[in-house]
């Protein structure tokens, strides 16, 4: 019996741990040991150069850039998601006309719910041709068509939204902003219907008005939902390849002239174009750093008393 | 999200009206401009959403030089050629390709994912939670650090640009979340029917496929619907491993990459109608399913981040 309980534990875990290790922990690890070599991908031999792809790394103008644009993304695509989606779902759950006394959603919050939550199914892909069709630099892009009926926009000088360095990293955060704002909501609704409801309407009572029980009962008490939205929006900024090497000139994006590059699109250039694997590692290695530095001092900035309720 | 606020019993009377009547005017004035407020926002960004979506679907029956002209002509090319046009373009093949991969990825992570999340809930072994950690910690790395050697691993496998790669790599990566969720989940199951099982003479094979799987089905179903999803939308593994190898390898491309390049072609082939029915195509099987599946989709997904 015991014996045969091992051959089967055994047995159950062997296929899995296999795969995983072959196709992810392995290649994983591997990254570390070839950010240290002049690795070129084509040819089979390579030298160990130590530090050398690093400190190149912090030489490399573009990379730093691309450094900088993902700081940016991390800082406005959480904020504006995160107060939008709070926003939509406080009034979803209790931006109501109070029936008896009570608190209560408004009409139709159920058709918003799944109206909003919809672009989170759609791939990145249809997204960014969506919105590249959205942004198009003639009459024919829809934000442009309705800026020139509105009168905002000359009609012969239509903006080039993802050619202009000034407006190309907002036009992506819109994108995001617009995909998560519906998963974020849904989550922040969840863990507001938990809140028990006589806690609201004893402040009702008490005459609290309703900015007043926003900010003193459902935030205190979404803290948790809040902080898991903020690491995630946060590591999510940290990427953002598909959107930039799609919706941006350039191969593998990045434009106008590197004004829209992230730490993604520099390292898969430098992999897949010019065949610099070792320099692609090594890359690779950073954005890990960086992403484990976020999620440490996102948990921390953000940690609270725990409330129970 | 089952049952929204206001379908709730209204408070037990005599508790609420002592005090309420005194400042009822102005509340209701303050109920009212913020209702209207509330509901214009709300109305807003629903438009924010449909609009867009609809407005690329309806230009796949506009004309190249209506498409360029003005973003509100109102389409005139009502035929559905240009879905063939699509279909025959690539899309076609793009979807079947990303069918056949999936048809086999994700009752394989699911298969793969339960029997290993099961046998570290419930079995007491030496390095259980080592293993445990192990198969979770991978959710915390960007996929990038692994890409360089991953594509390097499965070139010297001699599966790039094969469905068989990209199904196993595929499984791979869906690993820690699915053995992560499905722990959780077998843990709650009831060790009394387990025990039963055994007791009855069943092997711990068998009570696993016959008794406890089928229990852990809506577990299964949430995880089925994250995976599913996820695995439809990838795009940065099919875009390292699905390129052509040589001159007379054929194109593999699944959907989402196939869009992509079908995006880079028509941008100078000038035929954009093609490319919005072909986002059209894309996008039909993703509405199918999340109207069907609104709420489990919904939960599947959050719970996700809840857990």
């Amino acid at each position: 019996m015991r014996k045969g309980q091992y051959r089967f534990v055994a047995g159950f875990l062997l296929v899995p741990v296999a795969l995983y290790l072959i196709f992810v922990i392995w290649p994983y690890i591997q990254t570390f040991g070839y950010s240290l070599t002049d690795w070129k991908g084509q040819s089979q031999t390579f030298d160990f150069v130590g530090l050398d792809n690093y400190k190149a790394l912090f030489q490399d103008d573009i990379f730093m850039g691309a450094i900088w644009h993902n700081i940016l993304f991390l800082v406005f695509i959480p904020v504006i998601t995160i107060l939008l989606a709070l926003f939509f779902a406080f009034m979803l759950n209790a931006g109501g006309r109070g029936r008896a006394g009570g608190v209560s959603g408004v009409a139709g919050s159920k058709f918003y719910r799944v109206v909003y939550f919809f672009p989170q199914v759609l791939s990145l892909a249809i997204l960014a041709v969506l919105f590249r069709a959205v942004y198009r630099s003639d009459g024919g892009g829809m934000l442009n068509g309705a800026l020139v009926k509105l009168g905002l926009v000359d009609a012969d000088r239509p903006v080039e939204w993802l050619n202009e360095p000034d407006f190309v990293l907002w036009a992506l955060i819109v994108v995001v902003v617009w995909h998560g704002v519906g998963f974020y909501l849904v989550l922040f609704s969840a863990a507001m219907q938990s809140i028990p409801k006589d806690i609201y309407e004893a402040a009702l009572i008490d005459g609290a008005s309703r900015g007043q029980s926003f900010f003193r009962i459902t935030l205190p008490l979404l803290w948790d939902s809040v902080q898991t939205a903020w690491v995630y929006l946060g590591i999510a900024a940290m990427d953002m390849f598909i959107l930039v090497s799609t919706m941006t000139s350039g191969e593998f994006g990045g434009g106008p002239d590197h004004h829209s590059e992230v730490m993604a699109t520099v390292m898969m250039r430098n992999f897949l174009y010019y065949g610099k694997s070792g320099y692609a590692c090594a890359m690779g290695v950073i954005m890990l750093l960086l992403t484990l530095i976020l999620s440490v001092v996102m948990l921390r900035a953000t940690r609270r008393e725990r409330i129970e309720f | 999200m089952s049952a929204p606020l206001k379908e709730t019993a209204p408070p037990p009377a005599g508790r609420t009206p002592a005090k309420v009547p005194a400042k009822a005017g102005e509340r209701r004035g303050e109920g009212v401009t913020l209702n209207a407020f509330s509901h214009g926002f709300l109305a807003l960004w629903a438009l924010m959403i449909v609009l867009p979506l609809l407005w690329l679907v309806l230009s796949s029956f506009k004309t190249d030089a209506q498409i360029a002209g003005s973003a509100f002509g109102w389409p005139e090319n009502w035929t559905f050629d240009v879905f063939t046009r699509a279909w025959e373009k690539g899309i076609g093949d793009y979807f079947l390709n990303t069918v056949i991969v999936l048809v086999f990825s994700v009752p394989l992570t699911m298969l793969f994912g339960s029997m290993a999340a099961y046998v570290l809930a419930r079995y007491p072994f030496w390095g259980n939670r080592f293993l445990y950690y192990f198969f979770v910690a991978g959710a915390m790395f960007p996929v990038f650090l692994a890409l360089v050697p991953l594509f390097f691993m499965v070139k010297r496998l001699d599966m790039l640009n094969t469905y068989q790669g990209l199904i196993l790599v595929y499984v791979a990566y869906s690993m820690p979340f699915t053995v992560f969720f499905m722990h959780a989940f077998f843990r709650t199951l009831p060790t009394a029917v387990f025990e039963a099982a055994i007791l009855d003479g069943a092997s711990h094979t068998r009570t696993f496929f016959q008794v406890m799987l089928p229990m852990a089905k809506p577990g299964l179903i949430s995880v089925g619907i994250f995976n599913t999803l996820g695995q439809w939308n990838q795009f940065i593994l099919p875009t390292v491993l699905m390129q052509p190898q040589s001159g007379d390898d054929p194109e593999r491309y699944v959907l989402t990459q196939g869009l992509i390049q079908l995006q880079q072609q028509q941008g100078y082939a000038s035929d954009l109608p093609v490319l919005f029915a072909g986002v059209t195509i894309a996008m039909i099987p993703m509405l199918v399913v999340y109207l069907s599946f609104q709420r489990q989709v919904q939960a599947g997904l959050t719970s996700a981040t809840l857990k």
